[in-house]
């Protein structure tokens, strides 16, 4: 892992406290014969914005359920937000912030009403929720649609809600799985630009997956490439392209890495699920 | 306050337990077990509250699902009371049967709640639930309880039309407010049951099919429209076994003018509580592995 020690700062062994918000140690997941995570080991400094990129069935959703509490892995260890994965799940919960790739607002509730469900599930307290809500809001920029039953919403809007809803805790980590598909190039411009301003407000850190390599090139400081489960390449974007060729787009570094195009890989169930996603956000 | 001294606070008291002089321990082990419990009431509440906000703006299904009741206490109901053909003691079959009906229609709400499961799985819903720190029986515990909130508005249609039809129902306080349990009881028991198929079944085409095997027999194998005095001995000992019985047996003493439990009520609130109990444990089990 050499590429990764040349580009990350390494964790401080002498005062055992660590920077990584993320730190992964030979994680793996396996599904019967089938390995879907195999042995990654990843850095994730404090504040950073990082990327997962990688074909259908390359072990990004894997991954982020297992660093979600949601998948237990098979075998390697995980600190996230400073909390053990498999010792401490219920700490780790209260320290991330989560939006799965699917649609995860309640339609029938209010902006509102689904704030405030997440508040009380989060433990904030009691006098402190409605200032939260207020200010997730006005920082995601649906104050005036706070009453509005998310059923009406655009797709744009339903994926912002779910951020404020996702960070309303205000998490050190923040996960945010394909958070723009399905969007408009204009909606998944806002997104960006939301999620960079709770980085510089709150110094939070996120791991997003992508299909959009646009995405992680604008978005991201690093990147992870994965292939068949493994990291095929990390590094910056800039570095990435710079690996490759002089003026390469980081679509041709992910055809470099994995010898793949993006097309690759994916079951009917990934596909149709997808779809159904993009078809209700649009 | 920064993110991370907010994000930090949780761990920060659990680190003060650990400093406290021993004899601290013992009063700070019940302070923590009490605020457990705080917060996991609250949970439940949280997502029972979230259940009556969507209901209130759509009370549709309340409505076309209680016209099977309907049916059954207006024409099998009327019909039966003419044929005096079941001994129901003191009590006229309409009035027998109201309970039954009651709960039957409660039962159809609840088996098939496990279906919102399997949609908010498709959605997405549950993974953000899952990824929280709620507690998983707080979850499931929340479920049952929204269930019981469609059971109650359902129940009160129902209940409310029944009088119309002639029932002689028992209106004070303290057997209406028992009666109210009950109901909420049973959609608690059949909607966790329900969950843990979703969770063991996963898609919605396999949930369906069983959740249809299963209401008939269910109604069938209990005291819900004749008594259990009348069966032969095989359906008595099913009927022991289906928690609808005891739910029917309580609301027939609470509900009916001159009713009374078979069983006895303290059985039947015992019998609904230990198994709301369990099935809440062993669906808060299920529960993760719904989403894989």
């Amino acid at each position: 892992m050499s590429r990764e020690g040349a580009l990350h700062f390494q964790p401080d062994s002498k005062s055992g406290k660590s920077d990584a918000a993320i730190e992964t140690n030979d994680l793996t997941r396996r599904f019967g014969p089938l390995t879907a995570v195999d042995g990654l080991t990843l850095f994730v400094p404090r504040g950073t914005i990082f990327g997962l990129v990688g074909p259908n069935g390359a072990g990004k959703s894997t991954t982020l359920k297992m660093l979600t509490t949601l998948l237990p892995p098979s075998a390697g260890r995980a600190r996230v937000a400073g909390m053990d994965l498999a010792k401490n799940p219920r700490e780790v919960r209260r320290r991330i912030g989560y939006v799965p790739q699917l649609v995860s607002a309640e339609g029938a509730l209010t902006a509102y009403e689904n704030l405030m469900v997440f508040a009380r599930l989060y433990d904030v307290p009691r006098g402190e929720r409605r200032d939260l809500i207020r200010q997730a809001l006005e920082l995601i920029g649906l104050k005036d649609s706070a009453n509005v039953v998310v059923k009406r919403y655009s797709g744009g809007m339903i994926r912002r809600l779910e951020i404020a809803q996702a960070v309303l805790h205000r998490p050190g980590v923040l996960f945010l799985d394909e958070p723009t598909v399905g969007l408009d190039p204009v909606a998944r411009r806002v997104i960006w630009e939301h999620v960079r301003e709770l980085r510089a407000r709150f110094g939070t850190t996120v791991l997003l997956t992508t299909h959009y390599m646009e995405e992680a090139d604008e978005l991201c400081d690093s990147v992870a490439i994965l292939h068949l489960g493994k990291v095929a390449a990390l590094g910056s974007p800039a570095q990435l392209r710079a690996q490759v060729a002089e003026g390469a787009t980081l679509d041709e570094a992910f055809a470099y890495f994995t010898g793949n195009t993006m097309e690759s890989g994916g079951t009917y169930r990934d596909t149709a699920r997808t779809r159904r996603t993009a078809k209700r956000l649009s | 306050m920064t993110p991370h001294e907010l994000a930090e606070r949780p761990s920060a008291s659990a680190e003060g337990t650990g400093r406290l002089a021993p004899e601290g321990e013992g009063r700070l082990a019940t302070v923590t077990a009490v605020r457990a419990v705080v917060t996991f009431v609250e949970q439940v509440l949280t997502i029972a509250w979230a259940e009556t906000r969507k209901l209130r703006r759509d009370p549709t299904e309340v409505f076309t699902r209680s016209v099977q009741p309907v049916l059954w206490l207006g024409i099998f109901g009327v019909v039966m009371s003419r044929a005096r053909a079941i001994p129901t003691g003191p009590v006229g079959y309409l009035d027998f049967m109201v309970p039954g009906i009651l709960a039957q229609s409660v039962l159809f709400v609840a088996i098939f709640y496990g279906i919102s499961l399997i949609w908010e799985r498709d959605l997405g819903i549950l993974h953000k639930y899952l990824a929280s720190p709620a507690y998983r029986g707080a979850l499931v515990a929340g479920k049952a309880a929204s269930a019981g909130v469609r059971a109650l508005a359902q129940a009160v249609i129902v209940g409310i039309l029944a009088m119309f039809m002639g029932a002689h129902l028992r209106l004070s306080p303290l057997p209406l407010a028992g009666a109210l349990l009950f109901i909420v009881l049973g959609a608690a028991v059949f909607s966790t049951f329900s969950l843990a198929i979703a969770c063991l079944v996963k898609t919605r085409e396999r949930f369906m099919g069983i959740g249809q095997v299963l209401t008939m027999p269910l109604f069938f194998a209990s005291n819900a429209i004749y008594p259990l005095s009348l069966m032969p001995r095989w359906l008595q000992v099913l009927s022991r076994g289906n928690p609808l019985t005891y739910q029917v047996d309580a609301l027939r003493a609470l509900m009916v003018q001159g009713g009374r439990a078979v069983i006895g009520c303290g059985v039947d609130l015992a019998v609904e509580l230990g198994t709301l109990l369990i099935l809440v444990i062993v669906a808060a089990r299920l529960y993760p592995t719904a989403i894989n």
